[in-house]
């Protein structure tokens, strides 16, 4: 999907002036951004750029120091969104002990879906095969599609989803890409964290981040073109070297 | 809060544990075999007969508060927790389905515990068998749910760990277990009769001397019932959905 200015609906998130400290350690310092609905939003950045962080505010889980985050227009984190949003974190947050669809059941519960909703996250995330296993005897890969799975329970409207493809092999990454496409091209909103670099070429839209700071929102096109580079990391690259 | 969610909760921490035989094999009978232990030690003087009671209350308590804990504190680590609280699970869902989970367990454990103690170490029991067996079985249930409650106190892994010596060794020590309460100092006196596993001890004790009313034991397990009453309500309360 082409995103074009003017035609811009509502935006699912709005960040305005966050602070946020981990420890003693300031980790965002009065960020603002928002992010536009039905879109791939790519959020990339080295590791410790702050992406993290920025989701758990966005999911609500996050103590903050000062600033808001809005999602759909409501405070985030409040009560109405809680079915609304799926969230992914870069660890697979399961439970080892349980097989695959005893996950996803009881989350369904936990989030009110129907009964078939196990077996559509199950396909959508490929797991049929391991979906009697338990969760903590699959792979890394496997273990994290496990996540995914249960973040599409409910069908939420807003996707966070940090870092889900490290570890995944090629084609596996590819299908996933494809499947967060087509969950945009029904209306679902994605922010997707990654710190590799080539996989930013797959988004609609991009953040990039850098010690807490956004360093570019753009299109993977206008920001190439706006910087004058051939792929995404000679992008960043380029933003660095002319803010310092 | 709802039904289905806090027995959804409930059965999915008992379907954790049924995958553990091990655990479970562990749970329910190390208070049997710490409680032999002690009989043994003892098991040419009188003093089992007298510390033996305080004893089915001391070993399911602790080994109760410590399985809560660990297992609240795995929740908490493997990133599960966080995603249970950024979706609709009310806090109190979380908190009694897990107290339900383990008082379930705390009914086996505490019962084997009692009957182990009178049939196998020769505790003698002048008062009602069914009677020693229920305040056991709270006493359990209580340990569950102070595990809990430092659970949900603590904002991090270290915390959880640290309210063990904080929360239980007081109890056992001001207990009157090592020296009769009416003998401790006065402040000391005046704390230990107000915690919750001095008013399992005395109960037990009672029941095994017959040394009191049965009114008086159901006025010390009305105690423990409110002290558990207590612990989950400000559980569900403290449970923080936003962390630093």
């Amino acid at each position: 999907m082409e995103y074009s200015p003017g035609t811009e609906p509502e935006p699912a998130v709005t960040v305005s002036g966050l602070h946020v400290r981990r420890g003693s350690r300031p980790v965002l310092a009065g960020l603002s951004l928002t992010i536009p609905a039905g879109l791939v939003v790519g959020l990339i950045g080295p590791s410790g750029s702050g992406k993290t962080t920025l989701m758990r505010a966005i999911v609500g889980v996050q103590v903050l120091r000062s600033g808001t985050v809005t999602v759909f227009g409501r405070p985030a984190g409040s009560a109405a969104l809680r079915h609304r949003v799926g969230y992914v974190t870069q660890d697979a947050s399961v439970y080892d002990d349980l097989t695959v669809r005893q996950n996803l059941d009881y989350f369904r519960v936990v989030l009110g879906a129907g009964r078939k909703d196990v077996d559509r996250v199950i396909e959508a995330t490929d797991l049929g095969a391991s979906s009697a296993q338990l969760t903590g005897s699959l792979s890394g890969g496997q273990r994290s599609r496990v996540s995914l799975a249960v973040a599409l329970l409910g069908s939420p409207e807003l996707l966070v989803l940090d870092e889900p493809t490290v570890g995944l092999d090629p084609v596996l990454r590819r299908d996933l890409w494809a499947l967060f496409h087509r969950l945009a091209a029904d209306g679902t909103s994605l922010l997707v964290s990654s710190h590799v670099m080539d996989e930013a070429a797959r988004c609609d839209r991009l953040l990039l981040m850098r010690g807490g700071a956004v360093l570019a929102d753009d299109t993977p096109a206008g920001l190439l073109a706006a910087t004058g580079t051939t792929d995404i990391e000679a992008a960043f690259l380029s933003l660095i070297e002319e803010g310092s | 809060m709802t039904i289905t969610r806090t027995l959804a909760t409930a059965g999915r921490v008992l379907t954790q544990i049924r995958h553990d035989p091990r655990t479970v094999a562990l749970l329910l009978l190390v208070p049997s075999l710490l409680i032999g232990l002690v009989a043994w030690i003892f098991s040419d003087t009188e003093v089992f007969q007298s510390v033996g009671p305080a004893m089915i209350a001391l070993f399911p308590f602790i080994v109760m508060f410590l399985v809560t804990s660990i297992t609240t504190l795995r929740e908490r680590r493997t990133g599960t927790l966080e995603r249970l609280l950024s979706m609709p699970l009310g806090r109190g869902d979380l908190i009694l389905g897990y107290t339900l989970a383990f008082g379930l367990l705390a009914v086996l454990q505490s019962s084997i515990a009692a009957l182990f103690a009178v049939t196998v170490c020769g505790l003698d029991i002048a008062g009602s068998l069914g009677l020693l067996v229920a305040v056991a079985v709270a006493d359990a249930i209580l340990g569950t749910a102070l595990g809990l409650l430092a659970s949900a106190f603590a904002r991090t892994e270290f915390q959880v760990v640290q309210f063990m010596p904080l929360l239980v060794f007081p109890q056992i020590l001001l207990g009157g277990i090592f020296l009769p309460r009416d003998q401790l100092p006065e402040v000391l006196q005046a704390i230990g009769d107000a915690l919750p596993l001095s008013h399992a001890i005395d109960a037990l004790t009672a029941v095994a001397a017959e040394s009191h009313d049965d009114a008086y034991v159901l006025g010390e397990l009305l105690v423990i019932l409110a002290w558990i009453a207590g612990a989950v309500i400000l559980a569900s309360l403290t449970l923080r959905r936003r962390t630093p």
